[in-house]
């Protein structure tokens, strides 16, 4: 049997708006095998987003534990979920956030800010980032100066240059057309069947799930699989 | 220094209004420059006074003489080591806007009562010599071309010669220097026995007297036995240190450093307000980019640090730059006033003063939106953009 990297047990997320409560997660219990491929699908307001807060530590549940790598989530003070964040988590975005003012390279250097790296190690870091997903001649090149499918790349390139072992995408292809979008996903199946990462994925798209290993529907805070891969 | 580039290309992402800021903060530093030089040219003789030097004045106004005779009375006093004369002769070179300080005085006593004076000995001897002798100092020698053995006419507005002459001629025997740049040296000297024996009127007295205190001396002590002295007399006098004696002469031209303060922090709340816009400007359009910063793993406190540091980039920048040119400005300012206004000079306490508002102009404007930022909920944030 697998090992286990995540696991959420009777995890419920309840957000107060004005006088109301909704309750976004119901004890939902859920075990992410490491090396694993997941994709998340499920209407708007369902609760994939803040299932991959959760994972990724930007959110406590209201309820239930959340455990990564051996450590429980749920129980850290935010200084504490920030620098777990910083060697354990990658994030990908749909519009890839990247800092405008930054390059290329320094967009991907980032995170190696908060470790003790010194500069050349940084650099060297950054730079073999970008070769992995297959960008190193536009290291000089800022954001504006690239295609939506190369930003994302980069996207992929900063989450991954800490070599953290869990990657959490919140719709990577969300914003990019087909063709590229599969360039994309490819590169995610390329590191977790390669480099060995365990990635979460939600989307909307069930050709991007097609890439997944796993599919889970989410729905009025629950999950359930979808299909096997 | 590894965040450097982040907080510097973060500062230049708008390059208008960081340009637009940083001007205002240039602008308020190169006044901020000038006006701590002008202030201090006012307060000049405050900054240099030597507290061992005690100044007697006439006790009910500056410009009331007192007699020569109390010289030996000032000099026999207990704790007094030595003793020396000034007056004001109040003339001008050539037009009336030439106006500079002239003091006859006892050149012996009186070069030995301010050391910081230097001057070639052979120059000085000439001077002890020559009558109708007069000395300057380099500044003033600068201003108007003047080398030694010049003649050297200057216009009487007080003191009229004995045979009704308001010209008084006089022979530049040396020019003298000090070695602190605080120090004006835009002042002429010349023997008192000349002025005595040639002026109309007010014979046998001086303006005021200067005396060091003997080692070990009160001051205050000293001060208090010379006024009781010459209590009940009809030239009673007042005893004060020397920089309570330049403050009192400076508050004749009104209250400068109030004014300069006023000026300054009028300034300087208009610089706040603009440079406080400018941060929460920039700190609300970045939300979505400090949003991913702390999804990365950037902890509150650098968040803070970062926005914070981008505010005092700004002031530096702007502040250094004014501080830099003001200071440049002051140089020829120093040169072109010398004979009207000695002594402006941007000290090192008022350069290190400048640079520590910069610091903590830069934190004033910085710290709310950088609370914002440290504050900023990365799902609320991330669910905007």
């Amino acid at each position: 049997m697998s090992e286990i990297l995540a696991r959420l047990e009777g995890v419920s997320r309840i957000y107060q708006k004005g006088k109301e409560k909704v309750e976004v997660l119901h004890e939902l219990n859920l075990e992410i095998p490491k090396g694993d491929f997941i994709a998340i699908m499920g209407p708007s307001g369902s609760g994939k987003t803040t299932l991959l807060n959760l994972l990724g530590g930007l959110d406590k549940p209201t309820a239930g534990t959340v455990t990564v790598g051996g450590a429980e989530l749920s129980a850290m003070s935010n200084s504490q979920l920030s620098h777990w964040r910083s060697t354990n988590v990658g994030f990908i975005f749909q519009f890839y956030n990247l800092l405008p003012v930054l390059t290329a390279l320094r967009n991907v250097e980032l995170p190696l800010l908060l470790t003790d790296f010194n500069s050349k190690e940084r650099v060297k870091r950054a730079s073999i980032a970008l070769d992995i997903v297959g960008l190193a001649d536009r290291a000089k090149h800022y954001p504006r100066e690239l295609s939506g499918g190369q930003e994302q790349r980069v996207a992929i390139a900063r989450a991954i240059v800490s070599d953290p072992s869990l990657l959490l995408c919140d719709e990577p292809t969300g914003d990019l057309d087909r063709e590229t979008a599969d360039e994309i996903l490819r590169l995610l199946q390329v590191l977790n069947r390669e480099h060995g990462k365990t990635i979460v994925m939600v989307t909307h798209d069930a050709q991007a799930a097609d890439y997944a290993n796993r599919t889970l529907h989410c729905d009025k805070g629950t999950l359930e699989a979808k299909e096997a891969a | 220094m590894k965040y450097f580039r982040l907080i510097w290309k973060n500062a230049w992402r708008k390059k208008i209004r960081t340009s637009l800021t940083i001007l205002s903060v240039f602008v308020a530093f190169l006044l901020f420059a000038l006006l701590s030089a002008i202030g201090f040219a006012f307060r000049g003789g405050v900054d240099v006074a030597d507290a061992e030097r005690l100044i007697i004045i006439d006790k009910v106004s500056l410009i009331n003489p007192l007699p020569m005779s109390y010289m030996n009375r000032v000099a026999a006093t207990d704790g007094v080591e030595s003793v020396t004369h000034a007056s004001w002769f109040g003339g001008y070179y050539q037009e009336p806007r030439n106006q500079f300080g002239q003091f006859p005085v006892d050149p012996q006593s009186y070069f030995d009562m301010y050391p910081e004076f230097k001057m070639p000995a052979e120059q000085f001897e000439a001077f002890k010599r020559n009558r109708t002798g007069a000395v300057v100092g380099q500044e003033l020698a600068k201003t108007y071309g003047w080398k030694v053995g010049d003649q050297i006419p200057i216009q009487a507005t007080i003191w009229t010669k004995a045979d009704g002459g308001r010209t008084w001629e006089f022979q530049l025997e040396g020019i003298f220097s000090t070695d602190d740049p605080r120090g004006s040296t835009a002042l002429m000297l010349f023997q008192y026995d000349y002025f005595e024996e040639a002026r109309a009127f007010a014979k046998g007295t001086v303006g005021w007297y200067i005396l060091r205190v003997a080692k070990g001396a009160d001051p205050i002590q000293v001060a208090k036995a010379i006024d009781l002295q010459f209590a009940n007399s009809p030239n009673e006098t007042e005893t004060s240190t020397e920089a309570a004696f330049a403050q009192s002469f400076t508050k004749q031209f009104g209250n400068i450093a109030l004014i300069v303060t006023l000026i300054l922090g009028a300034v300087f709340f208009t610089l706040l307000l603009v440079s406080g816009n400018t941060m929460s400007q920039s700190v609300r359009e970045k939300i979505p980019e400090l949003a991913v910063l702390k999804t990365l793993g950037f902890g509150d406190r650098t968040v803070l640090g970062i926005v914070l540091s981008e505010s005092i980039l700004i002031m530096l920048l702007g502040g250094l730059l004014g501080l830099g040119t003001g200071w440049l400005f002051v140089q020829g300012l120093a040169k072109g006033m010398a004979a009207f206004l000695p002594g402006v000079y941007l000290s090192p306490a008022a350069l290190a003063g400048g640079v520590a508002m910069m610091i903590g102009a830069g934190i004033l404007a910085g710290i709310f939106p950088a609370l914002k930022a440290m504050r900023l909920s990365i799902i609320e944030a991330l669910a905007r953009s």
